[in-house]
């Protein structure tokens, strides 16, 4: 007699396991059932919706590509702990991952804001102004998004195999050739796992966009924004940009599922 | 080039303290246990880890001096395969051979040239565009070969080099291994834990033990004078230490043993080939003029031949055959009795450590 083996599934793990299921399937497919499927060509394709999209494309794309610009450089320090309190470095890049979105944006008008702590001689020498303007935006969503590209790529450049680097440097290498030839290519997929989710929160950045940068259409209107000013005048329209966001949100999923959706199971 | 070694390298709480020098045209080892400092020794005259103490030089140039003066890796002149050979995995065969010429200032074209022509004089022109996932272990060490000898370095390092590979492999990678490194003009070091790689592969040996070198000679020394019994052990003799007066050795630990030599005076240390040793369930009768008791603590198969550790005054490994552990009934617990001839023993002053 042969016992066969199969994974026990205790009721106590089954039950409320289908309950968070349950939690984050039903609000998807309400969503879905109540998006005004019709009109839905003519309010995507509405003068303020692509703005918006625009902007949101834009702003999110500039704000992850200064993210991994400067965010690399800082993971790779990091992670060969170059920095005499590591510790504490790490807890700073962290903060903006758990604090309050509007704080951050708190946070960038007193450092940035005509009258802030930089901003004010950003405005009185270079008249630079930053709140209430594109570029307010991005620096608002790469503030709030840079510390989920920091830490994978940390994370990344922590488990490097040294000797690759190693070889390339007694191959005559000098540091830059290094880092770009070996060490980038190496860490690549993390890079673009870092990049992804980066700027999936950029993407969806408000709190610390709308405190910083206002919601003005055209100029600073991304598309969660839209969303929330529309939900005020026209729920459909509302709902039917939310289908265009999570239309692009599944779109990066299914490009990128062999990052997200791998189970450990052979 | 010769590599003036006399420095110190401390990590944590282990130190590697050797001063040594090698010269071109010889095929160092650094044999050692895991954790002597073979691999650290290594990096230190690479320039991948910086000396505590001391000064590296190469020929009459100071590398690294501890303290103001560091040359990096870049500017050494030296050739490293790594352990596990470390290729780069996102680039093809051809254009791993070709990064180090590349890094050193020639052009794409002219360093493509110069890793075609590596690769045909190692024999792997085959392989040249593909990945290293896509190549045999074996090939793996050549082509990482090919790419430290590409640079033309004045020092080869290697790491391991024959670690990574399956038994059926290693022998075929190793006599080419020999040809490159016997036609290799500079100094040629490797680092290994396989006592057969020293032997078989280098000139000159340094055995490490605990960050010192505890033996440097050629492997024939290794094999007859074994500095210490884990070097003893590595050639799979045992080492015997005590003091020689008249012709007789009283062993430390207990026991005493006739040896053929009369004139060895004081300290001194003697290798018992297990091959010398004959067990016996009796009392021997016979022309060998050691002979005592002891009772058997283990048995080893090795190849055809079987491992038989003796505990007695002294304690010694004996190798018979399977069908003499049959016949003389030898299972742990057993008590035997132990000969061998007085010539078998090979004594020699201890080495002053």
């Amino acid at each position: 007699m042969s016992t066969r083996r199969t994974t026990p599934r205790p009721a106590f793990l089954v039950i409320p396991g289908s309950v968070a299921l349950a939690f984050l399937i039903i609000p998807l497919l309400a969503l879905l059932w109540q998006a005004p499927w019709g009109d839905l060509a003519s309010i995507i394709s509405s003068p303020l919706a692509l703005d918006a999209l625009r902007l949101s494309l834009v702003t999110s794309l500039t704000a992850t590509a200064f993210a991994a610009v400067v965010g690399v450089p800082l993971a790779w320090l990091l992670a060969r702990d170059v920095f005499p309190a590591t510790r504490l470095v790490r807890a700073i890049v962290i903060v903006p991952l758990l604090l309050p979105p509007v704080v951050s944006g708190v946070m960038l008008l007193s450092a940035f804001g005509r009258r802030g702590f930089v901003g004010q001689y950003l405005y009185s020498i270079f008249g630079i102004q930053l709140p209430f303007t594109t570029a307010g935006v991005v620096l608002a969503e790469a503030f709030v998004a840079m510390p989920f590209l920091i830490i994978t790529l940390e994370g990344a450049f922590r488990t490097l195999d040294r000797r690759y680097e190693d070889a390339a440097i007694t191959l005559g290498a000098s540091s830059w050739t290094v880092f770009r030839r070996v060490t980038i290519p190496l860490i690549a997929p993390s890079l673009l796992a870092g990049a992804v989710l980066c700027w999936a929160r950029a993407l969806g950045e408000f709190g610390a966009t709308i405190t910083f940068a206002g919601n003005l259409p055209g100029v600073t209107q991304t598309m969660p924004l839209a969303v929330y000013s529309a939900l005020e005048s026209d729920r459909s329209a509302a709902i039917a940009l939310s289908v265009l966001l999570l239309a692009v949100c599944v779109g990066v999923l299914v490009a990128l599922r062999g990052y997200y959706l791998k189970g450990s199971s052979a | 080039m010769t590599i003036t070694f006399d420095a110190s390298v401390t990590r944590g709480s282990f130190t590697l303290s050797v001063a040594t020098e090698f010269e071109p045209g010889t095929v160092v080892a650094v044999l050692g246990p895991n954790g002597s400092g073979k691999s650290t020794l290594l990096r230190a005259i690479a320039g991948l880890q910086p000396v505590s103490a001391g000064s590296v030089g190469i020929d009459s140039v100071v590398v690294d001096d501890a303290s103001h003066v560091f040359m990096p890796p870049q500017g050494r002149a030296i050739g490293l395969v790594p352990q596990d050979y470390a290729l780069f995995p996102h680039l093809s065969v051809r254009d791993n051979v070709a990064f180090g010429p590349r890094s050193r200032g020639a052009g794409r074209r002219a360093a493509s040239q110069l890793a075609d022509a590596t690769l045909v004089r190692l024999g792997i022109s085959d392989l040249s565009n593909r990945r290293p996932s896509e190549i045999s272990g074996g090939q793996a060490q050549r082509v990482a070969l090919a790419r430290a000898l590409a640079t033309n370095p004045a020092i080869l390092l290697l790491d391991e080099p024959l670690a990574a590979l399956d038994v059926e492999t290693r022998d075929a990678v190793r006599a080419e291994l020999d040809i490159h490194l016997t036609s290799f003009a500079g100094c040629a070091i490797f680092v290994t834990h396989d006592p057969l790689d020293a032997l078989l592969l280098a000139d000159r040996v340094l055995v490490l033990e605990e960050g010192r070198i505890v033996q440097d000679g050629t492997p024939v020394d290794l094999a007859h004078q074994p500095a210490t019994t884990y070097v003893a052990a590595l050639m799979g003799v045992t080492l015997l230490r005590g003091s020689a007066e008249g012709g007789l050795m009283s062993v430390d630990g207990g026991g005493g043993l006739h040896i053929a030599d009369a004139t060895v005076v004081g300290r001194v240390q003697c290798v018992v080939r297990p091959e010398s040793v004959t067990l016996h369930r009796q009392q021997p009768e016979g022309s060998a003029r050691n002979t005592w008791q002891g009772i058997v603590r283990s048995l080893q198969p090795s190849h055809d031949r079987v491992r038989v550790l003796v505990d007695g005054e002294p304690s010694i490994v004996a190798v018979v055959t399977p069908a003499a552990v049959a016949e003389l009934g030898l299972v742990t617990g057993t008590p035997v009795w132990l000969s061998m001839k007085a010539v078998d023993l090979a004594v020699y002053r201890s080495p002053a450590h």
